[in-house]
C-alpha cells in the first residue's frame, strides 16, 4: 500500500497539517496513534519546540483521503493539541526538507 | 481555597487528599507493590471507603457502576503491570460508552522505568487508545495540577475515562503544599451556533414525518426531560439507542422503544419512512443503524452532539450542531412549533399495531420475557437495572419497562461480558437506597464471578437474576441463523451448580426452577434486602427476535 512509485506519489493529493501542541513525552504517541489505528499513513513528520519549549509545532504530511476531515476533528480533541491548521501540499516546510532525502 | 498551613506531604498523601476534596466517598481497587504508598495513605482517610475488588476489571466496573448511576466521575485503582492490564477492559468499556472514570495506577519507580523491572508494563502507552486522556506523573508537585485536571477532563464535554499512572517514588516524594487547587469539575462547553439552531427548528417545523432519535448523550447531559418535552410539543415519534433507554418512558405514547438490530419491526419500519431524523446525543452506531446506506433513506438529518467529531462521521447531517444537548434543546424548544401531526402519528400508530414487538411467553415466568416482566412487576421505577452481555441483555432492553434516565446500566459500545455484576455492585454502593437488579447469563456471570464475594462483603442490595440457557446464547443464535446451524464452542458441557457457587461466595441464592410458585418466591427475594442470586433456567432454543443480520439494512429483519 505504501510502496508507491515516485510518479504515483506525486499524483496523490497531499495535505500538510500544522499542529501546536504541549511539549511533553506523550504527545507524539497521542497524535500518531490516531493515524496508525485507522491504518492512515503519515508520509512526513517534523517536530520542533517553539519559543521557550513549553509548546512544540508538529508538521504532518498526509495523503488526502475522505477520512481527513474526521482525522482533523480527532486531532483537535486531543488534550495536548492547542490548534490545528490545514495547508496545501505546496507548503514549503516539506519541500525545503527534500534535500535531506536525496 | 487557600490554606495558610504549610504542610509537607508525600505524593501518595496528596493524591488521597485531592480525592477527598473532589468529594470521592467510595472507590474500588486492588493493592500491589507499586501502589502501596497510596494505599497506606488511603488507610488514614476517614472519608473514603475503599472497596476491595477481587479482580481489577471488577474494580473498574464497580467504579463504572458508580459513575453510570450518578453521572459523576468515579475512581478505580490498580497496581503496576498485571494490575494495570487487568483494568484496561473496564477503561475501554468506559471510553466507548462515554463514562467519566478516573483510573489511578501505580508504576515502578522512575529510575526503573524502561528496564523491564518487575511488574513494569507501559501503562501509559497501553492506555492511550482506550482513554480520553492519560498522564504519566513525573513529580509529586505536579499531582496538584494533574488530579483535578483528570477529573475535569473525565467530566467535561463528552465524558470519558482518564488514567493517571504514578511511579512509586513519586508517591513517596515529599513536597511542601501550602495551597490546594479547586476540585476538577466539568467546564461549560462553548455555546452552539444560534443560526444552526434556527435552521434545525425550521426543518422540524416543515417536516411531515419526523422522528426523534435519542442516544446516550441525552442521559449524560441530563436532557431527558427536555427531549420528552420536545417530542411532545412537536409530536415526534421517538426512538432510543440501547444507551438511551429510560430517557423517555417506554410506555409514553410517542415512544417507539429501541431501534436497530433488536428493535421492534414497527420502530425500524417507521425510521424507514421518516423524512427528518433528529439525532440527539447519538452516534449512528452500526448496531443502531444497520447498513448505513439503508438507514432512514428518505430523511434529512439534524444532528446535535457535544462532540464535533461525531457530526458527519457516519452520516452527513443537513444541520449539524455541536453543543451540549441540554442547552441546545432548551434553545430549540421555543423555536419549534406545537404540532399535532395527526397523519404521521396515525401512520406510526398503524405500524405499531401491525408490527409490535412480539414477546412470546410474557405471562410465563419460566420464559425469558415472562421472567423479565415478573421481575419488573415486583419493582418500581426507583430500581436500577444492570445487565451483562448476550441474549439476556437484549431481552431486557426490549421488555423491561425502563422509565427513568440512569435507571439502565449496560455495556453498549464494547459489549463486555462480565460488566453486569461489578457494575451493579458499584451502583448499589453509590445509591444504597435503591434495589439494583443485574440480569446476567451463565456465560457472562463467570467472567467476573469472583465479585460475588465483594457483594457479600459489602452487603449491597444487588439481586442477580441468572438466565441460564446452558450456552453462550447469543453466539449459538448467530450460529443457528447465519452459520448453517453448525453449533460450535457455544454450548456448555460442564455446568456449575450456581446456587452452591453463590452460597459458597457467601450470598443467598434462590433456584426458581425448584419453586412451585415462582412469582411469590421472586417477589419475596426482590423485596428482601441484601445480595442474592436468583437462578432461572430457560430453554436453549429461545432467540432474541427480531434480528437484523449483521451488515444488512434494518428493514431486513428476521423474525418477530
Ligand atoms: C468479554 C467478551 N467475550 C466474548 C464476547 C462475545 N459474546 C457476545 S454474547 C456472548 C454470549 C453470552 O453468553 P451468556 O452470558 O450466557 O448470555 P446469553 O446470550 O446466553 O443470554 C459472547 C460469547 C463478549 N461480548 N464479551
Amino acid at each position: 500500500m505504501n510502496a508507491l512509485t515516485r510518479n504515483e506519489r506525486e499524483a496523490v493529493a497531499r495535505t500538510v497539517l500544522e499542529l501546536a501542541v504541549n511539549n511533553h513525552p506523550g504527545v507524539m504517541s497521542h497524535v500518531v496513534g490516531l493515524f496508525s489505528r485507522r491504518a492512515y499513513n503519515v508520509e512526513g513528520i517534523l517536530v520542533m519546540p517553539v519559543g521557550d519549549g513549553a509548546t512544540s509545532r508538529i508538521w504532518l504530511q498526509v495523503n488526502e483521503d475522505e477520512r481527513l476531515d474526521q482525522m482533523v476533528k480527532q486531532i483537535e480533541k486531543l488534550e495536548d493539541v492547542l490548534t490545528v491548521r490545514r495547508h496545501g501540499a505546496e507548503h514549503e516546510v516539506f519541500v525545503r526538507l527534500e534535500e535531506f532525502f536525496r | 481555597m487557600s490554606n495558610r498551613n504549610r504542610e509537607t506531604l508525600s505524593g501518595a498523601e496528596i493524591v488521597v487528599r485531592l480525592l477527598e476534596r473532589q468529594g470521592i466517598r467510595a472507590l474500588a481497587g486492588i493493592p500491589g507493590g507499586a501502589i502501596l504508598p497510596i494505599y497506606d495513605a488511603l488507610s488514614q482517610s476517614t472519608q473514603i471507603h475503599h472497596v476491595l475488588a477481587r479482580h481489577e476489571q471488577g474494580g473498574g466496573f464497580m467504579a463504572q457502576g458508580m459513575a453510570r448511576a450518578t453521572g459523576l466521575p468515579a475512581v478505580c485503582m490498580a497496581s503496576s503491570g498485571p494490575g494495570a492490564t487487568n483494568l484496561l477492559t473496564a477503561i475501554a468499556d468506559a471510553k466507548l460508552d462515554s463514562i467519566p472514570l478516573v483510573a489511578i495506577t501505580g508504576q515502578v519507580p522512575r529510575s526503573l522505568i524502561g528496564t523491564d523491572a518487575f511488574q513494569e508494563v507501559d501503562t501509559y502507552g497501553l492506555s492511550i487508545p482506550v482513554t480520553k486522556h492519560n498522564f504519566l506523573v513525573d513529580s509529586a508537585e505536579s499531582l496538584l495540577e494533574i488530579i483535578p485536571r483528570a477529573f475535569r477532563i473525565a467530566a467535561s464535554g463528552r465524558p470519558g475515562p482518564v488514567l493517571v499512572d504514578i511511579p512509586k517514588d513519586v508517591q513517596n516524594q515529599r513536597v511542601e503544599v501550602d495551597e490546594w487547587p479547586a476540585p476538577g469539575r466539568a467546564v461549560e462547553p462553548p455555546p452552539a451556533d444560534p443560526t444552526l439552531v434556527e435552521q434545525a427548528a425550521a426543518m422540524i417545523n416543515e417536516a411531515a414525518r419526523p422522528i426523534l432519535y435519542l442516544g446516550g448523550g441525552v442521559v449524560h447531559s441530563g436532557a431527558a426531560p427536555a427531549a420528552v418535552e420536545l417530542a411532545e410539543k412537536a409530536s415526534l415519534p421517538t426512538v432510543m439507542t440501547l444507551m438511551a433507554l429510560g430517557a423517555m418512558p417506554v410506555d409514553h405514547p410517542l415512544s417507539l422503544g429501541m431501534l436497530g438490530m433488536h428493535g421492534a419491526r414497527c420502530t425500524n419500519l417507521a425510521l424507514d419512512e421518516c423524512d427528518l431524523l433528529i439525532a440527539v446525543g447519538a452516534r449512528f452506531d452500526d448496531r443502531a443503524t444497520g447498513k448505513v446506506a439503508g438507514f432512514c433513506p428518505q430523511a434529512r438529518i439534524v444532528h446535535i452532539d457535544i462532540d464535533p467529531s461525531e457530526l458527519d462521521k457516519i452520516k452527513a447531517a443537513h444541520v449539524g450542531i455541536a453543543g451540549d444537548v441540554l442547552t441546545v434543546l432548551e434553545k430549540l424548544l421555543p423555536a419549534v412549533d406545537r404540532r399535532s401531526r395527526a397523519t404521521w402519528l396515525s401512520r406510526v400508530g398503524h405500524l405499531k399495531a401491525s408490527h409490535p414487538l412480539r414477546m412470546p411467553g410474557i405471562d410465563d415466568p419460566r420464559t425469558p420475557y415472562g421472567l423479565i416482566r415478573a421481575v419488573a412487576d415486583c419493582l418500581d421505577d426507583q430500581a436500577t437495572i444492570a445487565t451483562d452481555v448476550g441474549q439476556h441483555q437484549m431481552w431486557v432492553a426490549q421488555a423491561y419497562p425502563l422509565r427513568r434516565p440512569r435507571q439502565w446500566l449496560t455495556s453498549g459500545g464494547l459489549g463486555t461480558m462480565g460488566f453486569g455484576v461489578p457494575a451493579a455492585i458499584g451502583a448499589a454502593l453509590a445509591e444504597p437506597e435503591r434495589t439494583v437488579v443485574c440480569f446476567t447469563g451463565d456465560g457472562s456471570i463467570l467472567m467476573n464471578v469472583q465479585e460475588l464475594v465483594t457483594a457479600a462483603e459489602e452487603d449491597v442490595n444487588v439481586k442477580i437474576v441468572l438466565m441460564n440457557n446452558a450456552s453462550l446464547g447469543l453466539v449459538l443464535q448467530q450460529q443457528t441463523l447465519f452459520y448453517g446451524e453448525r453449533i460450535y464452542a457455544s454450548q456448555f458441557k460442564g455446568m456449575p451448580d450456581f446456587v452452591r457457587v453463590a452460597e459458597g461466595f457467601g450470598i443467598a441464592a434462590l433456584d426458581l426452577d425448584r419453586e412451585t410458585d415462582p412469582l411469590s418466591a421472586l417477589s419475596a427475594a426482590l423485596t428482601a434486602r441484601g445480595p442474592m442470586l436468583i437462578h432461572a433456567s430457560i430453554a436453549i432454543s429461545e432467540q432474541v427476535l427480531p434480528m437484523v443480520p449483521p451488515g444488512a439494512a434494518n428493514k431486513e429483519m428476521i423474525g418477530g
